[in-house]
């Protein structure tokens, strides 16, 4: 019968937060970014900063991100999204300023805007999402790809000789000073989901202090790309990706500076 | 905060601008060095942390011109500056804060090129500055001094055209009256309040949410983007021209120039006068929207235009389309940091008017 019935019955016992808006994400299913927004918008919620805070989208699969935020974002150049966070923060240092990218566009094309936008300390967070390969385009080798990792654009397998290696920006820019506060998560399994709502949480706490950059990578999927069901892709990700990319944190604040 | 009152001062051109924009009420400044600007960068970083705003010394123009997107969009009275290779640089960046109906100011201490060039005066991005730059159809509204004092006024006119509508503004200029020192009347401070405006990304307190972005997938919504953008143009090319003229209501040939090389051709038409040589001057200030009407209405009744520039040839097609075939169009430009004279400007005016006129 009727649906009203038996909802009027069921208790609702979890919700989407309003943090995000209506619309449909347009992730294919299974995508790890659909699950990231969710999660960034949960804690953005449950943190009561949904007026504060301003997002900013990258150029790749996330470029709409703002579609489904619902919070003040822009939409910044491919690579560009950390100096556009840095224009906003700059101006408006009292708001929640955080950063939202996928790995072409974090540590391909935008490596310079990351690494001085840590080296400077920017009271900022940094999402990085890395999937291992360019989602939006079509799936190309990204600067995360795996080593003898297929793409569009490695048929034969990623070759160390000829692309170089994995690159671990998330190692290469815990080193530099103005990182506060430096982690890799994952969010393919409840557990992880729970640590990455955990890390976010901590991060934006940590804006309040303006002792530098938040940066949480997020080791994704992108099921379309890897030419795998979503379901392989967990395999795939704990197989593959954790032992060339291990969680956890790389870089905490020392308790004494917080 | 001390508000600066209205005072005199001698001043290079760079630092004469960088004045203006604190007086304006310049909320941050992005930028990286290059010459001959330098002094800019140099002069913000000096002055605002003793006033009041934000300056930062990015690690490229890539990086400047993508925090001043940033600054714009949250809404603050925000600039750059660099000279031609930077400008470069910043192209892709200027393209999404035109489609995405960002105010800013830009300025281009032109120097130079093609390529690495040399630090010397140049007009060579007029093409550029004018007619795009980066991808698609957009258009900056374009201001070209021609003193120090314009280097200062026009960054008031600037911001007050970029919020007007919600349109980057370029001030073209080049390394020598970026370098050169004169005599300026600066403003009071204060003169142009700002207030954030509503489609700001401040944060969604009491309203829907803001975004800024220039992604439009739909076709049709991306052509009704551009239209609109034509149409805002227009309105601009309807209302904001501006150019000088001088000597020109019985002139038989008029001199077209911006910038510096204004200055010089006003005295090439004093030389003339000189030899009853019947010249003028006309001197475009605004370069988009660029004055057709005057030159299209000269072009009915005068025997020649020529057009001195900086450079190749890059406004000598303009003066050519708005002249539209009447009168025949001339041009004279040096290049690669080279200042033509006045009695050069003269040799060439004697040139043409002792060419026979072709009669059809
Ligand atoms: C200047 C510029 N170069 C190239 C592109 C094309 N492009 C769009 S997204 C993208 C890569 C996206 O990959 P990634 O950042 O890893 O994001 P994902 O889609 O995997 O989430 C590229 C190369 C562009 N939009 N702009
Ligand atoms: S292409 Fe990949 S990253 Fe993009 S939405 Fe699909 S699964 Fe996600
Ligand atoms: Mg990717």
């Amino acid at each position: 019968m009727s649906q009203e019935i038996l909802l009027e019955d069921m208790q609702c016992v979890y919700q989407k937060p309003a943090t995000l808006t209506d619309d449909y994400m347009h992730y294919c299913p299974g995508c790890g970014h659909a699950v990231a927004h969710k999660i960034l918008m949960e804690v953005v919620q449950e943190m009561g900063i949904q007026e504060d805070v301003i997002g900013v989208a990258p150029v790749g699969c996330s470029v709409f991100a703002y579609n489904y935020m619902n919070i003040d974002m822009q939409e910044a150049a491919h690579g560009r999204a950390s100096a556009v966070a840095t224009g906003i923060k700059r101006v408006l240092p009292e708001k929640y300023v955080f950063s939202y990218q996928g790995d072409g566009d974090l540590a391909a094309i935008g490596t310079a805007e990351t690494i001085h936008t840590i080296n400077r300390g920017e009271n900022i967070l940094m999402v990085f999402i890395n999937n291992g390969i360019y989602g939006m385009t079509g799936g190309q080798m990204a600067p995360t790809s795996l080593f003898g990792q297929i793409t569009s654009t490695s048929p034969y397998g990623r070759d160390v000789e000829h692309n170089g290696y994995p690159l671990k920006i998330t190692e290469l820019i815990a080193h530099l000073p103005g990182a506060f506060y430096v982690t890799r998560q994952a969010v393919h399994t409840p557990n992880t989901v729970r640590k990455f709502k955990k890390a976010l949480r901590n991060a934006f706490e940590f804006q309040k202090l303006k002792k530098g950059t938040c940066f949480i990578e997020v080791v994704s999927n992108c099921p379309s790309g890897w030419k795998m069901t979503p379901k392989e892709t967990l395999t795939y990700i704990e197989e593959k990706m954790l032992p060339e990319y291990p969680l956890g944190d790389l870089k905490v604040p020392a308790q004494n500076n917080i | 905060m001390k508000m600066q009152k209205s005072e005199v001062r001698l001043m290079k051109g760079n630092e004469a601008l960088a004045e203006a924009a604190i007086r304006a009420g310049l909320d941050a400044y992005f930028g990286y060095p290059i010459t001959p600007q330098s002094e800019i960068l140099e002069y913000f970083t000096e002055q605002i942390p003793k006033r009041h705003g934000v300056v930062l010394q990015a690690e490229s123009e890539v990086a400047s011109i993508n925090m001043v997107y940033g600054a714009a969009g949250a809404g603050a009275r925000v600039m750059t500056s660099s000279s031609s290779p930077g400008m470069s640089l910043m192209q892709e960046g200027i393209s999404y804060i035109a489609a995405a109906e960002l105010p800013c100011l830009l300025v281009n201490v032109v120097r130079g090129g093609p390529g690495l060039g040399t630090i010397q005066p140049s007009q060579g991005d007029y093409f550029q500055a004018v007619k795009g730059g980066g991808h698609g159809d957009y258009r900056l509204i374009v201001l070209a001094p021609s003193s120090v004092q314009e280097m200062c006024d026009f960054v008031f006119d600037a911001f007050k055209l970029a919020e007007k509508y919600r349109n980057p503004a370029m001030i073209l200029t080049d390394g020598a009256l970026g370098q050169m020192m004169e005599k300026v009347e600066f403003p009071e401070e204060g003169s142009l309040p700002h207030q954030v405006p509503d489609w700001a990304t401040t944060g969604k307190k009491g309203r829907e949410r803001n975004f800024i972005t220039s992604l439009h997938m739909e076709p049709e919504k991306m052509e009704e983007i551009n239209l609109h953008l034509q149409k805002k143009y227009k309105v601009i090319e309807e209302n904001e021209v501006r150019f000088e003229t001088f000597e020109i209501d019985d002139a038989e040939i008029v001199l077209v120039a911006f910038g510096l090389p204004a200055r010089i051709c006003q005295k090439a038409v004093e030389l003339a006068r000189e030899k009853g040589i019947k010249a003028g001057l006309v001197r475009p200030i605004t370069l988009f929207p660029f004055p057709k009407k005057i030159l299209s209405d000269l072009s009915k009744k005068i025997d020649h235009f020529l057009v001195i520039e900086l450079n190749a040839g890059q406004m000598v097609e303009d003066v050519m389309l708005a002249a539209n075939g009447k009168c025949p169009v001339h041009f004279k430009g040096r290049m690669g940091g080279m200042i033509i004279q006045p009695e050069e400007v003269l040799e060439e005016i004697e040139k043409i008017i002792q060419q026979p006129i072709l009669q059809e």
